[in-house]
């Protein structure tokens, strides 16, 4: 105590703590040596990118100032487009999955015999996304003899959509395949379910709480710092979907359907098809200015409302 | 008072429908009814592809009813036409990927636990600074990399090879970082100042203390980049342009192309076939460690 209190405020760290920080630095070395390299330098040239014209396959690049935004605006055509797509399909993937992932939570975290087999099965299609899965979805989704149709047609639709060939259904086909996984954010809120003290809801039993009642009361505020997260990464992630544009609709044999056309692809295209890196760069940071705007929007909005217990506890 | 006393006493016997144990009972059925329909949804598509990968050649996928389940046609021999297909072999990408697989998650766990170790269990000046950089990066959209990470990787000399695709592995990663420095915050501090005591460094601790204590979180790190490179497909879209070096996801890519413009028959049986090579290791691997991942991520989950 009296040796504390004697130290100097600031400088003096003494010859132990002045070891331990120096090993934590060595522990921390990868991470800052790669934050660094991976980070911080492809962003500041990607920043430099964004201002030039810089081609593949001629590489000095040349400063254009802000041509490349007013092209953007201006001249391509399939930016607003893509971002439209993008937009699009984030309000069809998003609310259903927040919705439909709360649902099956509250369903897996019953206390009943073999629930783990459930817990098990319904994490699936979380494990196995990718290619593979897209190629089945394609197969399932086929127009005439596809299975999706022939159920739909057993329960009685006389015209099943056309799913990937139709320039209404194809956004909404993608979401329904991404809906396929929505067991991996059941998951989280399950954890986020199991965190919620067991005494709340005695309690609130015995002051004669509804099932109704406890749900809006206590689950849905607990909950909310989880489904707050699910939000934020929803749409973070929705923003960057590009495996099921790319083998869908980006690049198949019948040219690039625009009806898939993701922001994201829209930027693989320019970039990597066309080879304008600058360009593509420029629309990247476009990409991460409205990714911002939303996330804060977001936040400011709905901070009021999430519940954060641990306020004021211990904070390492 | 008469009727009060009478209202208080419960029924002799209550109608069967209010029953404790009836309505338990009749919960139980709805849940499992519930349970069981969205499983069968869950996994019909699945089914449905091991049914199209086991026709045999000439038969037709799209059957009138659907076939969700593999009764008739058995052709296992399908698996092994894919992977040793003549114009595009698919062992050497499932060996690619395998191999990425492995230093990935190599240079995952060594890195991400060495820098937790500091964040969670060492003082340093910055710390709070630096821990929050880490948060920040957690935030940023991955995609947004792919051409500034490109034109980096292109100056470097490393497009075409595979180093853009393990290398920045063992710098260890945002999300890795706070997962694994949220679980080692929970051991108790007498642990290292015991350690220290019986004279060992930090190293030490970091080594034979608290990483034999990891085992849980560094299951989870180790499924999930296995997942993360199994299934990625932009980095090697991006990075490889030799077929021979192709992954798996870019080879389903390249292999369903190759084989719907070389044949006219339909090959959509083995087009499932070599999805089902590339889904069933990842499967089986889920099944292995089903138990520590799930309750894992629980545990780590979102605390924080």
């Amino acid at each position: 105590m009296a040796v504390a209190a004697h130290r100097p405020a600031r400088r003096g760290l003494t010859a132990q703590e002045r070891r331990e920080a120096l090993a934590a630095y060595l522990f921390l070395s990868p991470w800052l040596i790669g934050f660094i390299a991976f980070l911080v330098v492809p962003i500041a040239m990607s920043l430099y990118a964004a201002f030039c014209d810089w081609v593949l396959i001629k590489p000095p690049p040349r400063w254009i100032g802000l041509e490349n935004f007013r092209y953007m605006f201006s001249q391509d055509r399939y930016f607003l487009w893509s971002l439209g797509v993008t937009l699009r399909y984030m309000l069809m993937s998003l609310v259903p999955s927040l919705v439909l992932g709360l649902l099956l939570a509250l369903l897996l975290n019953q206390r009943l015999p073999g629930m783990n087999l459930f817990r098990t099965v319904f994490y699936v299609p979380a494990v196995v996304s990718g290619v593979a899965v897209t190629l089945l979805w394609m197969n399932l989704l086929n127009p005439e003899l596809g299975a999706i149709n022939q159920v739909l047609r057993a329960l009685g639709v006389q015209n099943p959509p056309n799913w990937l060939n139709s320039s209404t259904w194809a956004l909404p086909a993608v979401a329904l395949m991404s809906l396929w996984g929505v067991g991996g954010g059941a998951i989280l809120y399950l954890a986020g379910l199991q965190n919620i003290p067991e005494q709340l809801y005695e309690a609130a039993e015995i002051d004669g709480a509804s099932r109704w009642q406890r749900f809006w009361r206590i689950t849905l505020p607990l909950l909310s710092p989880t489904i707050f997260f699910m939000l934020i990464t929803g749409l973070i992630g929705s923003f960057q979907v590009f495996t099921p544009a790319y083998i869908m609709g980006g690049a198949s044999r019948w040219g690039t359907s625009r009806h898939l056309r993701f922001y994201v692809l829209h930027l693989y295209l320019k970039g990597f098809q066309e080879g304008k890196l600058g360009y593509a760069s420029a629309l990247a940071w476009v990409l991460v200015i409205i990714s911002a705007i939303l996330v804060t929007i977001i936040y400011t909005t709905t901070e009021q409302y999430v519940y954060y217990e641990e306020q004021g506890k211990e904070r390492s | 008072m008469a009727t009060a006393v009478r209202e208080r006493r419960r029924p002799a016997s209550p109608p069967l429908w209010k029953r404790k144990s009836v309505r338990e009972a009749v919960h139980a059925v709805i849940m499992y009814a519930l349970l069981l329909g969205i499983g069968t949804i869950i996994l019909m598509p699945l089914s449905w592809m091991l049914t199209a990968a086991l026709r045999g050649p000439g038969e037709v996928v799209y059957t009138v009813p659907v076939s969700w389940f593999p009764t008739k046609s058995f052709h296992f021999e399908n698996f092994w036409t894919v992977l040793t297909y003549k114009g595009y072999p698919l062992w050497r990408p499932l060996a690619n990927t395998l191999y990425l697989v492995v230093l990935n998650v190599l240079g995952v766990l060594i890195s991400n636990t060495l820098v937790a170790y500091a964040f969670a269990r060492l003082r340093f000046p910055g710390k709070e600074f630096l821990f929050r950089i880490v948060i920040l990066t957690m935030l940023m959209p991955g995609i947004v990399l792919m051409v500034p990470s490109f034109l980096l990787f292109n100056a470097l000399g490393w497009y075409g090879t595979y180093l853009p695709l393990w290398v920045p592995s063992f710098f260890a990663n945002a999300w890795s970082i706070f997962i694994t420095r949220q679980y080692m915050r929970s051991f108790p501090r007498d642990l290292d100042d015991a350690a220290r005591i019986d004279g060992c460094g930090y190293f030490g601790i970091y080594r034979r203390i608290i990483l034999p204590l990891c085992k849980p979180v560094m299951t989870v790190l180790a499924v999930f980049t296995f997942q993360g490179v199994w299934n990625d497909f932009t980095g090697p879209l991006i990075y490889l342009k030799d077929a021979e070096k192709f992954t798996l996801a870019i080879a389903l890519d390249y292999f369903r192309r190759s084989a719907f413009s070389t044949v006219s028959v339909n090959t959509t049986n083995l087009v499932m076939a070599a999805s089902l090579i590339s889904v069933i290791p990842m499967l089986v691997l889920y099944f292995a460690v089903q138990r520590q991942l799930i309750g894992g991520i629980a545990s780590v989950g979102l605390k924080g």
